[in-house]
């Protein structure tokens, strides 16, 4: 079997290398592209994002990748803002998403044990089976640098609590989501991806 | 969250890939890479540097030394790092918080304050990185983390200059004075040369994340030990 190829969206963010090193010591070779011809062709997408709402999908229409991402049957997962691109929604500054996963970003609350920005490696409490998850226990710990979150919902495989509990793998369809970095959450993350790479379309 | 380590920069690139994916093996929560002769010498980070340790890591990488402007903050994220920390061109040019933060997001930006106590109170000091150039900044501590928080910054590494290198445990009333005014996370710096030091400072002074660097490259404390040893004594942390 051919090494399957990941196309990495590029929308925009600054530190989308981190996770072109973590498919590199995976053995994936992982492509960053706007190219739709690229990302309809991929094994796997990933929809990366770091930075705000609003340029992310600014940046998603200027290149004519709304419809390409909404289309999309292989299987996709969303990382931190990418995540919250998938949502109809963003409440910083008021974006509308892809509207892909039903719901609407939120900013966190902030509380005096729970400071915003979340920045940091908090435990997932894992609420359905899913082949994401698999080799992953109840509790493992994920990377979280965020100020908004998706709300749980029926779509949420995992949820992770700040001053509330929140969003922290969704699932619809072919589409995957994660709010934290699995790129920079050691095995647990290296897991999780590896997973990815091998989810039936 | 033991916060990680804290490199300076006479250190080979290969002693450094090598201390990293050690570090990343031994269970740290975070590396934090200071090139801290940058900011006194007027020159950035070297690059080469980031590229390499960010390509064997697979835990959060924050770059800090002599980031002055979005274009160096952009390339330094571009090799791989996941977060930038600024300290002396934040106090040389108190915008460019603002800038960095609207750029990149609060999330990407941390302050790092290099404090000292004088007389009861706490002030700044930068160019810490030489003994010839440290000089005071003339703001109190507590006002220049509240004005960075103004600002957009997202996280604080407070160095309490007093207790680094003295290995007789953090400053744990500076730190919680400082805790008590921010809202973002707070990581405590300077004085780690005991597991205990670790948890007192998590115990009292309620820090976000604890960071050291001389215990841990000498290997006198062992990262994976020192996590058992804090979660024996119900500080919730990574195993």
């Amino acid at each position: 079997m051919a090494t399957p190829v990941v196309a990495i969206i590029d929308s925009g963010g600054a530190n989308i290398a981190s996770l072109l090193y973590a498919f590199e010591r995976l053995g994936t070779k992982a492509i960053l592209t706007t190219d739709a011809a690229i990302i309809r062709g991929a094994g796997r997408v990933i929809l990366p994002g770091v930075g705000a709402a609003k340029d992310a999908m600014t940046r998603l229409r200027e290149h004519r990748l709304i419809d390409v991402i909404r289309d999309l049957t292989q299987p996709v997962l969303g990382i931190c803002l990418g995540m919250q691109l998938l949502a109809d929604a963003s409440e910083e500054e008021d974006v509308e998403c892809l509207g892909i996963i039903p719901g609407t970003a939120r900013q966190l609350e902030s509380a005096t044990t729970c400071p915003v920005p979340n920045m940091g490696w908090c435990p997932i409490s894992i609420s359905a089976d899913h082949a994401l998850l698999d080799g992953l226990a109840d509790g493992a710990y994920f990377y979280f640098l965020h100020s908004y979150a998706l709300p749980v919902s029926d779509h949420t495989v995992a949820t992770a609590s700040h001053a509330e509990p929140f969003a922290a793998i969704i699932s619809r369809r072919n589409f995957l989501a994660a709010q934290f970095h699995p790129e920079r959450s050691s095995h647990a993350g290296s897991l999780l991806l590896q997973n990815f790479l091998r989810s039936a379309a | 969250m033991v916060k990680g380590v804290q490199f300076r920069n006479h250190r080979i690139v290969g002693d450094i890939v090598d201390l990293a994916q050690r570090y990343c093996a031994e269970g740290a929560d975070e590396l934090v890479f200071y090139d801290i002769t940058a900011s006194p010498d007027g020159r950035t980070v070297d690059r080469a540097w980031v590229d390499r340790v960010a390509a064997v890591i697979d835990i959060p990488f924050c770059v800090a030394g002599g980031i002055r402007s979005i274009a160096d903050a952009e390339e330094v994220l571009h090799k791989g790092a996941d977060k930038i920390s600024i300290n002396s061109p934040a106090l040389e040019h108190p915008p460019l918080i603002d800038e960095l933060a609207k750029r990149f997001g609060s999330q990407c930006v941390v302050l790092g304050v290099d404090s000292h106590e004088q007389d009861g109170s706490y002030h700044v000091y930068q160019y810490t990185g030489d003994p010839d150039k440290t000089t005071a900044a003339e703001r109190s501590t507590i006002d220049w983390i509240r004005e960075a928080q103004d600002r957009g910054i997202g996280e604080i590494v407070l160095n309490c200059m007093n207790q680094d290198g003295v290995r007789e445990g953090y400053d744990t009333d500076q730190l919680r004075l400082v805790r008590d005014n921010s809202q973002v996370p707070l990581i405590a710096s300077g004085g780690a040369g005991a597991m205990r030091h670790f948890l007192d400072v998590f115990a009292r002074a309620d820090v976000d994340g604890a960071l050291a660097a001389s215990v841990f490259h000498s290997a006198e404390i062992n990262i994976s030990t020192l996590k058992s040893y804090l979660a024996d004594h119900a500080v919730h942390v990574r195993q």
